[in-house]
């Protein structure tokens, strides 16, 4: 019993299904899941295909926050990316072509590849600090988007495209798989292969794990990769979501709602060990946070205060001073109780 | 025998290879950034009197220059007070538009001004403490403390109203449209506010027992706090300054608009933190200067100015902000390696 409670995941897992059952309390239809054309629907199948996006800048981040880093850039790799894709899409003779939007998606990943290598770049070979090195990709990305789409908001009507944010695949959400897929292929990597405790090792002591023959520059340079190609699969779901390409709007905040789910779930942004189980789970809860906000008929536009709630009291549970404090009140009450015990022996 | 040692003293400089240049520059390594800041600017004012023929230094350009950039060099103000102790501020943007609706709001509801400004300032100040708290007292990264703080803001702006509130009181306007003239010349009361911080903030940053804390503090706060400084009084003062600047360049940009607006100041912690780097203060903290970041911001408004002079998108102002806070992180890197090198 103990272990479970003691379990990283335990209070995360905790505040997911509190979550869940005050929706289900508050409006039933909440849990319903409802079969249509051999199609999935509910309030909770919007919540997955919705935290595709942030699912996968979410993983990103996490792996970057391993290695004690943080990646700014997410959203306006997001905005990249989807510039890129719909530029090509819109440039091109034929939008519905199933090949001309998977060359498209290609293309604009490969881009995100690009910047993301370029942020482990700065990071791992010329030693800036993290979040300056992305801040510089963060403010100089949503110029690159707004040139690429040349200032203006670029919208296609193409099938295939908008099939990748709104289509299904074996009864569920196509985003949702998108997002499915990464969390299986990463946790495969990370956990089945060396990869994970390396990158551990690294974020805990980077010099330290150099000495021991850990190759910390590869590892930081390829964080920031994974990063970054994720970032631009996101930017490919937004983009498909509202069909088109909003240099100003794509992912705006994401990085910060990433950082906030990489946190709930239990990684420390100090670096060393993560959990991509947790992140997961910290991602479903924003979004059900989010859902349950809308729900409760506050505008999204003000939401962001019940985040704000969220973080303090997620990072005041998690500090030491808190737990110090709490175990000197039991240990106080104990001495105490065991005093009184003793006056009744005696 | 003086000329000996002279001539002995000449040749160990020479041996070592230092002409008085490097001697300077090895004495006030901390000052270079900033003197690399000023260099650029001026070969921003040069290059923009060229490009436009003679028509960039005139009086009401610059004298625009600052009436335009009051508010970034207000936050910029407070924000190198949080770096210099090795933090961050995230929530200043919006800090800044939760205390200038609030302030729209209130004057617009009938309260007096003499009621309304002194809100504004304490709601900022107070926003800019509770991130102190957290970060001093629970151990927050400073990161994610003005995360909160930033959330808390923009959703606090939005919760005071969704859309914008114009602003009719004559106080509030008159800080923006009075211009106090000398000349072609001219300057506003919001840019006499803008100066008037920077110079408090380098009065207290250099002159104070505060200010030497603050400075301290970002080279070592473990040392800090061994040499018995008061550590956590500093730290959290940082951050309410800080935030008491959002404060402060809400209430400017409510008058610099005439409207409060809930949108207003997405991503502007980002070009203070820009400025400030730029400017010459390092984020491992401890190293920089007020002076300096006023340098910063006005690189950054010179280059906004510059790209609409030439009409170019505005897409360009983003990319070329972001390449120089490169150019400057590098060459501070530079200079930190150089100095731990020398350690």
């Amino acid at each position: 019993m103990t272990a479970i409670y003691k379990h990283r995941l335990f209070w995360p897992i905790v505040a997911l299904l509190t979550l869940i059952v005050v929706n289900a309390v508050a409006r039933p239809q909440f849990i319903k899941i409802t079969m249509r054309d051999g199609e999935l629907y509910g309030p909770l199948i919007s919540i997955l295909r919705e935290s595709a996006p942030l699912m996968l800048v979410a993983l990103g981040m996490t792996i970057v926050i391993a290695t004690r880093g943080i990646d700014l850039s997410v959203g306006a790799t997001m905005a990249v990316s989807g510039a890129v894709a719909l530029t090509i899409i819109d440039g091109s003779d034929d939008p519905g072509n199933v090949g001309t939007v998977l060359i498209a998606c290609v293309v604009a990943v490969l881009v995100s590849l690009v910047l993301g290598a370029w942020n482990g770049f700065l990071v791992s070979v010329v030693g800036i600090q993290p979040i300056i090195a992305t801040l510089v990709l963060m403010l100089a990305g949503r110029g690159v988007a707004l040139l690429i789409t040349g200032g203006f908001i670029t919208t296609v009507n193409s099938e295939p495209f908008a099939f990748i944010a709104s289509g299904y695949l074996f009864a569920l959400p196509f985003a949702f798989l998108i997002g499915l897929v990464a969390i299986i292929v990463l946790s495969l990597v990370e956990r089945r292969t060396a990869l994970g405790v390396l990158t551990e090792a690294v974020g805990i002591n980077p010099e330290a794990s150099r000495l021991a023959g850990v190759r910390s520059r590869s590892i930081i340079w390829g964080a920031y990769m994974v990063s970054g190609m994720l970032a631009g699969i996101a930017g490919l779901i937004y983009a498909s979501n509202i069909k088109a390409a909003d240099a100003n709007a794509a992912g705006v905040f994401i990085e910060l709602y990433a950082i906030l789910a990489v946190v709930l779930g239990g990684t420390s942004l100090n670096g060393g060990k993560f959990s991509i189980a947790g992140t997961v789970v910290g991602v479903l809860i924003i979004q059900t946070l989010e859902s349950t906000i809308l729900f409760l008929g506050v505008s999204s536009a003000q939401s962001p205060v019940f985040f704000a709630v969220v973080v303090v009291i997620v990072v005041i549970v998690q500090s030491s001073r808190l737990r110090d404090g709490l175990a000197a009140l039991s240990t106080r009450l104990r001495s105490r109780s065991e005093a009184d015990e003793k006056v009744e022996v005696a | 025998m003086a000329a000996m040692t002279m001539a002995r003293a000449e040749t160990r400089t020479k041996e070592r290879g230092e002409s008085p240049v490097q001697t300077f520059i090895s004495r006030h390594g901390g000052m270079m950034p900033s003197f690399a800041a000023v260099l650029i600017l001026i070969l921003l004012f040069i290059g923009g009197e060229i490009f436009l023929r003679g028509d960039f230094i005139t009086p009401r350009n610059i004298s625009a220059l600052l009436l335009d950039n009051a508010v970034l060099l207000v936050l910029a103000v407070g924000m190198t007070f949080v770096i210099l102790t090795g933090g961050i501020d995230l929530s200043v943007g919006s800090v800044m538009a939760f205390t200038g609706i609030l302030g729209a709001k209130m004057l617009g509801d009938g309260v007096p001004v003499g009621i309304a400004i002194p809100a504004i300032l304490l709601g900022g100040a107070a926003i800019g403490l509770l991130i102190g708290i957290l970060v001093q007292y629970f151990g927050v990264q400073p990161f994610i403390a003005s995360l909160a703080g930033l959330f808390l803001g923009r959703g606090l702006a939005y919760i005071v109203s969704l859309s914008s509130i114009k602003v009719e009181n004559d106080a509030v306007l008159w800080l923006q449209s009075t211009r106090i003239r000398l000349g072609d010349w001219y300057i506003t009361p919001t840019g006499i506010i803008a100066l008037t911080t920077v110079a408090v903030a380098a009065f207290v940053l250099h002159l104070t027992r505060f200010g030497r804390t603050i400075y301290a503090i970002g080279g070592n706060e473990q040392s800090a706090r061994l040499m018995g400084l008061k550590v956590g009084r500093a730290k959290i003062a940082a951050y309410v300054i800080s935030g008491f600047c959002a404060g402060l360049a809400g209430l400017l940009l409510t008058a610099y608009s005439g409207a409060g607006y809930p949108r207003n100041g997405i991503g502007t912690e980002l070009d203070a933190i820009a400025a400030v780097v730029i400017g010459g203060t390092l984020l491992t903290g401890g190293r920089g200067y007020v002076l300096g970041s006023m340098v910063g911001v006005f690189v950054y408004g010179t280059i906004k100015t510059i790209i609409n002079f030439m009409g170019a998108e505005q897409s360009w102002m983003q990319i070329i902000v972001g390449s120089l806070l490169l150019l400057f992180i590098v060459v501070q890197r530079a200079i930190v390696a150089r100095s731990e090198g020398r350690r």
